[in-house]
């Protein structure tokens, strides 16, 4: 086929029946002698009801449309097949319509019914793909309805559905960018969604829409993090690429401080520790106030990211693994950022495209982090068979990793490559020594008569080239090389490339002299060739006349007089210019020209050497891997990397609640455990969805409950259960009854809580006996509590709708045969066809518990009638819940968590209490887990835990540990140690955590607050929100936040509590004041200031949630 | 994202095109085309042209261009994986025709990369391990660079959802993996065992390295003549080849390719087996060796006429050996055994060991 007839044709492409085209593709023609025919043929194809002719029509239509051809005369014929019931027709005549849509948007509205009749397919195939094509045909006029339909499909039983809704929502932005508030509102619906299928699509709409809106991913932060890993491979890049932004937006720099604690580590510590030994009151606090000194503590979700990416570097895919690398680069402490290394050179053996765009980026790497690619160092060998562009990028980055230690290697392997036949590679090589000469002064001498040898070669650019280079070498020290100068010289007789020229030629002039006899005789030869040469060699003619003839008139004056009489008439005009120029300022005229006096200076300054740097120096300020950093230039849409901000942005915004966690869905991925497979109910059932406008706001909740009962537990009490569990929890934060609702619904919905984490357990014990768990274990274990804890109203709606979900599941039982059951016991899987969709399976994430109500708590809440007027100890309760030390992936199927139990340490009054849980999710047993090596900063100490002989697979078992935190909230960094392996972990302690609860008086409360006034006492205002101005809320929340005991009060708004820091026994006294209309005030007495103002914090946020 | 695509084949014809976002017009290949004139060498055209209104960022493969079109910021590493991705779909489904007559079928799997209801008749699943010996070989014979690449390609038919685990004897060679997505990450790092549920037909399992700080043997050796006279319009061009580190296999397959210097006019050449061949027009010589005895080895020698008058050529060619040992794995990396959970019937199994020569160049 000729491209070119085809091509001025397609241009020109009206869609006129007589177009030639087709008699010029010898792929599709000679079968059909006329045009006319071939389309009435097509025509008439897609006009007969038999199926197999329609197909073969669509199938040649839109092999036209992959050549290029116009086909868009065939529209009418083609619409009218948009309702055809075979699937195959189907779906070409849904390729031709994104094709063509666009130019016959009046033709197309016809076919918008049959994609809106699609939306309510029972099918999920055809549900998505009728979205797809709706969003996809760029028809202005149907924005309100793509609208809708994404809206409805972000809420679809289908995850695949979902998907698809996001996918949309890029295109209808593009479309109409006047829709993106709504659009922001399904990303935040999508983001919040917990399948892996979803997740990289929104993120990627997200990108699209509203990158900026770094707000919304705060709540999903965590969730990304852990889902990460089973997301597929696009979205794996999306997202790694999102949260690197993310990350610079939340975190501190993990390597600010750490150039802070080198100035002066030693310092830092001891001084703390003496202040803290003498326990001197105001001084030592206004030293550790400082916000310098406190120690870089990575944040625990810092730590969550860069852990959970970590095993994708092993990817199949060089994206993921690019991506993974720049997070690393951007946002890993400079110890950890080596590992990327060698994943990055592995990439080195791929496709040469892929080994283009990685060594651009290892080129900027290895300027910072050199030390990096060193062990790596001939892996960036050249072979004369790379490709020119790679063989220069390889040379980038050996010249950026050499140094004092290799360069006589890297001298030797340059030596190779400049006897190559690739010219433009030599040229290239001469530069790289150039700037190895100038970084590393030891071998400069060797490097420049290296190079002096080069001006012998018989190739002309090499020796240009090298010219170049030695003249940038000699600015450094010129003195010493006028023998180089002389060589140059003569040299003028030979070689001709002109850049090369020009260098001698300015060279001679700055260092005249140096070459006092020799610089003269060139200009006289300059002079007389002057008219033949290029225009650079030109301009430094006169440039080399004017300063010979300041430092030389007697010699010059005519040479160079005439020099610039030939330049004053020379065709180009900036070498006319110049010359009058330098006329002016060099030959005194009667005006007697100012500036002439200054010629001197003007022409002979001395110049600074020029600084031989890679161009990829400072690349790293675009995102390593991005379009951008590979152009060096901001490509349209690129989101800056913003800088590290100097203050942390309050990370509890990333909290949520556990249970959002616990149903995490993954699937059999490289995480690799996958034995429950929930079947996903597929929406038989359209009425029924239709009345389902509440779960569309309600979340995924309401979806996810009924879906799992119905696999497991049909029974409709259990349905209903569920319901009323998540109304109960939701309507914590909404309702408005009285403080005696309140008491009891928190009660209920804290035990709720506590069943929720152990029907966990039990799940993840049956899942160890390898036995099919339905997903309904939310469901059943609320039963006890839920269904009386709802308030009526909701119970009445909670009914009807179960009774719905109840003929759903059954009907949905017909349906299909009981795969689940069908499937080999040992790893479920359930098979599926274009009806179904079984969504992966679940897998219980350790869930890092944020914040657990202590049951002591609840259980003062429900005995004391009265607590504002008995006074009670609080202490021991279980303070902030658990938290993760070691994530099961991390951790090789160790997964660890702790607790700060809140009871004194035995031993060491001084230590806080920390209960380590252990849980073994692998399948051999954990043998010899003990602490290892801690390091500590000063004055922290820990008792370390008997050693754990074994853990069986899918036991779990819990330590005791105390640590001395110094009154401090530094993080303990330790080694857990297994037989086989070593994991480093850190505990830091919330503030709260580093007191204990003290008994005394009002009197005496009063008293000692007398005593801790001024610098001492910190008070903040606060407006308490709606659901925190109960008593019993108040007192818990701070008893949750703070390990301190209650001082009992007189007056009914106001609350005491008091307690000592473990270490220095420093007294802590909080009071809040709580006035009318929810203003507060609280107070915090302590003379440890920075604890009392962590406090501060702490507490107004606690009870501002 | 993409916006849209074009395929080009080597004369410059545009024979495919697909459009996501919007329908970008054919022209916007020109610029692919001037920078590939510029280029002069398919190998040197850049993968990312920058042009006014869009961004080409393209591949080569099998002599097609897959001309990618982009209009916003995108990792290129996405764009030229996916497009590496389009070209192995494409090669799998025509296979060795060029026209697939059955239209792709969309199916939703709880296993991403596994169809639901495989049947076969033989169940039978096997496993390449593919080694590549990297190297670059000095003037003087001793390895500046070597090191080992591997691969496992595996050609899997069983029905139903198998689930694999494949374990090694000596699994710590391996130094740096990369995974299929099917693989469990974490049995691997905790046990060393792949474990995964494959996906139906053909696919490389792993890729992995075995680090330039373990010795690597090195099964050939070069000695080589070469030389151009001063002032004279020929030169004399000996090479041999023997067998280094016999492991008790033979060395097949055996080729060298040598890129003479573009003053070479001709070669007379008299190879003691096999046969050799010399473009004169892209100054390439092949020669094809066949399998080394160690009893004679081969050698291939003659006189090479240079164009008179030309200086003579710098650098002496780089010598590009290709060779091939089967059955053995130079690593010593061993399969130990390959378990079947999930389903009922016995498979066949089979795993087989090669070693080749991968970028292996010796320098003279």
């Amino acid at each position: 086929m000729s491209a070119a007839p085809a091509y001025s044709e397609d241009k020109g492409g009206s869609a006129g029946p007589g177009e030639p085209e087709y008699g010029h593709d010898p792929a599709s023609g000679g079968i059909f002698s006329s045009d006319y025919k071939r389309h009435d043929d097509l025509k008439e194809m897609l006009d007969t009801n038999k199926d197999s002719l329609k197909l073969e029509a669509m199938k040649r239509i839109v092999a036209m449309i992959a050549r290029g051809k116009n086909a868009s005369d065939l529209f009418p014929a083609v619409v009218k097949n948009v309702a055809c019931k075979n699937i195959e027709v189907k779906k070409l005549v849904y390729v031709y319509l994104v094709r063509y849509a666009e130019e016959q948007q009046d033709l197309a509205l016809l076919s918008i019914s049959t994609f809106q009749r699609g939306l309510k397919d029972p099918n999920q195939l055809i549900r998505a793909s009728a979205l797809r094509v709706l969003s996809s045909i760029r028809v202005p006029i149907i924005v309100p309805i793509m609208m809708l339909a994404i809206k409805e499909a972000a809420s679809d039983m289908s995850p695949y559905v979902r998907k698809t809704a996001a996918h949309a929502i890029p295109k209808l932005y593009s479309l109409d960018s006047d829709q993106k508030d709504q659009l922001i509102e399904v990303i935040e619906k999508l983001l919040a969604d917990k399948t892996t299928l979803v997740a990289g699509s929104v993120v990627m709409a997200f990108e699209e829409v509203c990158p900026e809106r770094i707000d919304l991913i705060h709540k999903n932060y965590r969730k990304l993090c852990n889902l990460l890993i089973d997301v597929e491979e696009w979205g794996q890049v999306v997202i790694i690429s999102m949260l690197t932004r993310y990350a610079r937006t939340q975190f501190l720099s993990p390597t600010q401080n750490e150039s802070l604690l080198e100035e002066n580590p030693e310092k830092a510590f001891y001084g703390s520790e003496e202040d803290e030994a003498k326990g001197t009151g105001p001084e030592e606090a206004a030293t550790t106030a400082m916000p310098a000194r406190k120690p870089y503590v990575m944040d625990p979700d810092h730590r969550l990211l860069l852990r959970n990416t970590k095993p994708l570097l092993q990817s199949r895919s060089a994206a993921v693994v690019m991506a993974v690398a720049q997070l690393y680069f951007h946002l890993a402490p400079k110890a950890e950022v080596g590992v990327i290394a060698k994943a990055l050179v592995r990439l080195l053996r791929s496709h040469s495209e892929v080994q283009y765009v990685v060594l651009q980026n290892v080129a900027t790497m290895s300027i910072k982090r050199r030390g990096m690619f060193e062990p790596y160092l001939k892996s960036f060998y050249i072979r004369s068979t790379d490709p020119t562009q790679i063989k220069i990028l390889k040379l980038e980055v050996l010249t950026n990793l050499a140094n004092e230690t290799n360069i006589p290697t890297v001298l030797r392997e340059f030596q190779t490559y400049i006897r190559s036949m690739d010219k433009d590679f030599v040229a290239a090589t001469i530069q790289a020594i150039g700037r190895c000469a100038t970084n590393i002064g030891r071998v400069r001498d060797t490097c420049l008569n290296g190079l002096v040898q080069l001006l012998s070669n018989r190739d002309e650019l090499v020796v240009a080239e090298s010219v170049v280079v030695i003249k940038k070498l000699l600015q450094m020290q010129p003195a010493q090389h006028g023998e180089i100068i002389k060589h140059l010289a003569k040299l003028t007789d030979n070689i001709q490339v002109p850049m090369a020229r020009a260098s001698i030629l300015w060279l001679i002039g700055e260092y005249c002299e140096h070459v006092p006899r020799i610089a003269p005789d060139v200009l006289r030869k300059m002079a007389k060739s002057f008219t033949a040469e290029e225009d650079i060699v030109k301009l430094q003619v006169i440039n080399l006349a004017a300063k010979l003839y300041l430092t030389n008139s007697k010699q010059t004056k005519l040479l160079t007089q005439y020099v610039l009489s030939l330049a004053k008439y020379d065709q180009n005009y900036d070498i006319r210019d110049r010359a009058r120029f330098t006329r002016q300022l060099i030959v005194p005229s009667e005006q007697g020209g100012a500036l002439s006096r200054h010629a001197k200076k003007l022409f002979l300054a001395p110049k600074p050497a020029p600084v031989l740097e890679s161009s990829f120096k400072d690349r790293d300020h675009f995102q390593l891997g991005s379009l951008s950093h590979l152009l060096n230039a901001k490509a349209t849409g690129y989101q800056e990397l913003p800088d590290w901000p100097e203050e942390a942005p309050d990370p509890s915004v990333r909290n949520v609640e556990e249970e959002d966690l616990s149903l995490i869905e993954t699937h059999v991925g490289l995480l690799g455990e996958y034995t429950e497979v929930p079947e996903w109910t597929k929406c038989s059932n359209r009425d029924k969805r239709k009345d389902k406008e509440k779960p569309f706001y309600s979340d995924s909740e309401g979806e996810s409950g009924p879906t799992e009962s119905a696999d497991s537990d049909p029974e409709s009490e259990s349905e209903s259960d569920s319901k009323s569990s998540s109304e109960g929890s939701s309507g914590e934060s909404s309702s408005e009854s009285g403080n005696e609702d309140d008491d009891e619904e928190k009660g209920q919905s804290s035990d709720t809580e506590q069943s929720e984490e152990e029907g966990e357990r039990k799940k993840m014990k049956k899942k160890k006996k390898k036995k099919k768990v339905p997903e309904g274990h939310r469901a059943g274990m609320s039963s006890d509590e839920g269904s009386d804890s709802s308030s009526s109203s909701s119970e009445s709606e909670v009914t009807s709708e179960s009774e719905e979900e109840q003929v759903e599941s059954a009907s949905w039982r017909r349906n299909t045969p009981p795969s689940s059951k069908s499937t080999p016991a040992v790893k479920e899987i359930s098979l599926l066809d274009l009806e179904d969709f079984t969504p992966p399976s679940v897998q219980p994430v350790s869930p890092p518990t944020i914040v657990s109500t202590s049951l002591a708590t609840d259980l003062e809440g429900l005995t004391l009638t009265d607590p504002s007027l008995v006074p009670s100890l609080l202490s021991p309760v279980s303070g902030v819940g658990r938290q993760e030390l070691l994530h099961r992936v991390a951790g090789e199927g160790l997964a660890v968590d702790y607790a700060f139990s809140r009871q004194p340490f035995t031993g060491d009054p001084h230590m806080v209490s920390v209960h380590i849980h252990f849980s073994n999710n692998s399948e051999n047993p954990i043998k010899g887990l003990r602490m290892g090596a801690p390091k500590l900063p000063a004055g922290i100490s820990i008792q370390e835990f008997p050693e754990i002989e074994s853990l069986a697979p899918g036991e779990s078992i819990t330590a005791i540990m105390g640590i001395n935190f110094c009154d401090s909230t530094q993080a303990a960094n330790f080694q857990l140690c297994t037989q086989t392996r070593q994991f480093y972990v850190s505990i830091q302690p919330p503030v709260g955590e580093l007191m204990a609860p003290v008994f005394m008086s009002e009197n005496e409360f009063k008293k000692e607050q007398g005593k801790l006034t001024g610098m001492n006492e910190i008070t903040e205002k606060l407006m308490l929100p709606d659901t925190c101005r109960t008593d019993h809320i108040i007192v818990q929340r701070v008893t949750a936040t703070a390990n301190l005991g209650r001082v009992p009060c007189g007056t009914s708004d106001e609350y005491r509590f008091a307690g000592r820091t473990l270490t220095s026994g420093s007294l802590v006294l909080l009071t809040l004041d709580a006035q009318a209309a929810g203003a507060a005030q609280l107070t915090v007495n302590s003379e440890k200031m920075v604890i009392g103002t962590m406090l501060v914090k702490d507490v107004i946020q606690a009870l501002r949630q | 994202m993409i916006h849209s695509l074009f395929l080009i084949n080597c004369s410059g014809d545009i024979f495919l095109e697909k459009h996501w976002k919007s329908v970008v017009s054919q022209s916007v290949c020109d610029y692919f085309f001037e920078a590939q004139e510029k280029a002069a060498d398919v190998e040197n055209v850049p993968p990312v042209i920058s042009t006014p209104h869009h961004y080409l960022i393209s591949i080569y493969r099998d002599k097609l261009f897959f001309v990618s079109v982009i209009q916003t910021e995108v990792p290129p590493l996405f764009v030229i994986e996916f497009l590496h991705r389009v070209a192995d779909t494409f090669q799998d489904y025509f296979g060795s025709s060029n026209v697939g007559d059955t239209l792709p079928t969309g199916q939703l799997s709880n296993i991403p990369w596994r169809r639901a209801g495989v049947k076969y008749t033989n169940n039978e699943a096997y496993f390449d391990v593919v080694e590549e010996i990297d190297a670059i070989i000095d003037k003087s014979g001793s390895t500046v660079f070597a090191e080992i690449q591997g691969v496992i390609d595996a050609c899997i038919k069983l029905s139903g959802m198998p689930d694999l685990s494949l374990s090694f004897m000596n699994p710590r060679l391996l130094d740096d993996v990369s995974f299929h997505p099917c693989i469990r990450f974490k049995r691997w790092e905790s046990e060393r065992v792949l474990s995964f549920i494959p996906p139906d037909g053909n696919f490389r399992l792993i890729s992995y390295r075995v680090s330039s700080q373990n010795l690597v043997a090195i099964p050939v050796y070069v000695k080589h003549s070469i030389c151009f006279k001063e002032n004279s319009s020929c030169g004399r061009f000996d090479i041999t080849i023997g067998p280094k580190q016999n492991m008790g296999k033979t060395i097949e397959g055996i080729t060298v390719t040598v890129h003479m210097p573009k003053v070479l006019l001709n070669m007379n050449l008299t190879p003691t087996q096999g046969s050799y061949t010399f473009d004169p027009v892209t100054k390439v010589l092949m020669w094809d060796v066949g399998k080394i005895t160690p009893q004679k080895l081969p050698n291939l020698k003659g006189l090479v006429n240079l164009q008179s008058g030309a200086p003579k050529p710098e650098e002496n060619p780089s010598l590009n050996i290709q060779f091939k040992i089967q059955q053995l794995a130079i690593s010593g990396l061993k399969v130990n055994r390959l378990d079947m959970y999930g389903e009922k019937y016995k498979p066949f199994k089979g795993v087989k060991y090669v070693t080749k020569a991968g970028k292996f160049q010796v320098r003279t």
